[in-house]
């Protein structure tokens, strides 16, 4: 583990009732760095995801981000998740506000910032992911891919130090996925410290630092995508990869 | 219809129907503040608030009004000695504006926790991943669409809050009921005539209501 490492998880746990979600998962993911998680479905990538901001509590195990244990609800823990943007499946921008109001919410409500200075990053975020002229439209006015990418400004205008990606492209039509991967690619390419739960084969293989594989709540494998997907060391890696990969 | 044209007859007419509209107007401002207030409990992670909240619906939603209208008089003015005004008719009207409070507040609470049930998840989880505490979550993302939602049904409420302030005549105050009840004692002959204009003004100031709230409700419908 290198003194570098951002996101730790030691021994995480965690149950929805009977069902093991998180089976000792160990996951080091250093400042920086690019690390996608795939797997079969049900396998516990999106829990995983969601653990490292709280979104999810766990049962057992240590989850610490940037030297600090994650913090119990409250301002604490409210303060961390400022710091670490997440972007979710279903965009889940807030349906009553503009997409600039959208952009602009969390530096104005979380940080206190000054509005006139937040309203100039967040027009030159918009501009940055290709929306900057929808800025005054409503959320439900907006096409799946550009909701995604205004979802990502979102996130970005907190200045995080870590993005989560919750399978930000399984809800949009197949036209529109490519628009948001080419945000996500320019954000790694940038250096931004990302753990992304995709299906996304070909933006695992490209972008991603490390790839890790989920089945069944435990983390079966981890390597370089090149490695990984030459030559999967895992029985389930190499099924999961024959079902998708054949085409 | 001479009943109206004795200037007397008419003002005990027209003040009855302006404790309704003050009764209203009050108590509808309270209940709104209370009811959010009390939502706001029953959806917070303490249970201490949660019961509190549940404890206060439950009890006053299913206690008449009357009685709880009663009460504010012998209970917490005859009994306890909890006087509003030196005034007995202001007196009286708020004390009925503290019954009308309470019992429209149980109905308010329901109809916003109803409303912050129509707010898909995803916008309180959004709004904590990016830092917002409990509060902030639920005053700038989830309440604002929540309160959206329930135009309408919160229409409904107020409507009926406006014809139950009636009862706060039963304590003694000249609302319109009582109103329309001593000019009938007085003009036995005219007891349709008196009775369809007090029912008339009713229906003409809330029908519009009705709509108002109706038309309200799609204007700023949340789009998704």
């Amino acid at each position: 583990m290198s003194d570098d490492a951002l996101i730790v998880l030691e021994k995480v746990n965690k149950w929805f009732g009977p069902l093991h979600v998180l089976d000792d998962v160990n996951l080091s993911v250093a400042r920086g760095e690019v690390v996608v998680v795939i797997g079969p479905s049900g396998s516990g990538k999106s829990t995983l995801c969601r653990a490292i901001n709280r979104l999810e509590p766990i049962n057992s195990g240590t989850i610490t981000f940037d030297g600090r244990p994650l913090p119990a609800e409250g301002r604490a823990l409210a303060r961390l998740r400022s710091e670490v943007g997440m972007v979710f499946q279903s965009f889940n921008l807030f349906a009553h506000k503009t997409i600039l109001q959208n952009v602009m919410i969390g530096p104005v409500k979380v940080r206190r910032e000054k509005p006139v200075e937040v309203h100039d990053r967040a027009m030159a975020l918009l501009e940055r992911v290709g929306i900057a002229n929808q800025a005054d439209k409503y959320p439900a006015q907006l096409s799946g891919g550009q909701q995604q990418r205004v979802a990502i400004a979102r996130a970005l205008a907190m200045q995080p130090k870590a993005l989560l990606f919750d399978e930000p492209t399984s809800a949009l039509d197949p036209e529109m996925v490519g628009e948001v991967l080419d945000v996500m690619t320019s954000l790694a390419r940038d250096g931004m410290t990302m753990v992304v739960v995709t299906h996304e084969m070909g933006f695992a293989r490209h972008a991603a630092n490390r790839v890790v594989f989920m089945a069944d709540g435990q983390l079966v494998e981890q390597a370089a995508p090149a490695e990984f997907f030459a030559s999967p060391k895992s029985d389930r890696a190499k099924d999961f990869l024959s079902k998708i990969l054949t085409h | 219809m001479s009943v109206f044209s004795d200037p007397t007859n008419r003002d005990v007419y027209v003040t009855g129907f302006l404790w309704i509209l003050k009764l209203t107007l009050a108590s509808s401002v309270c209940a709104l503040v209370l009811g959010t207030l009390l939502a706001a409990m029953r959806v917070s992670p303490v249970p201490v608030l949660r019961g509190f909240g549940a404890a206060w619906v439950n009890i006053f939603r299913n206690t008449p009004l009357t009685l709880i209208v009663f009460f504010c008089y012998f209970g917490l003015y005859s009994t306890l000695g909890f006087t509003t005004s030196n005034d007995l008719e202001l007196n009286n009207y708020w004390l009925g504006v503290v019954g009308l409070s309470v019992y429209t507040a149980a109905f308010v609470c329901e109809a916003i926790r109803s409303g912050i049930n129509t707010v898909p998840a995803g916008q309180a989880e959004a709004a904590r991943a990016i830092g917002m505490t409990f509060r902030q979550t639920l005053t700038s993302i989830v309440l604002p669409q929540a309160g959206r939602a329930v135009i309408a049904p919160l229409g409904s409420i107020f409507i009926a809050l406006a014809k139950n302030a009636t009862i706060v005549g039963t304590i003694g105050l000249m609302e319109s009921s009582n109103a329309m009840k001593q000019l009938i004692n007085d003009n036995g002959n005219a007891v349709f005539a008196i009775f369809f204009v007090f029912a008339g003004t009713f229906a003409v100031v809330l029908i519009p209501t009705g709509y108002g709230f109706g038309w309200l409700a799609d204007r700023l419908a949340v789009k998704r």
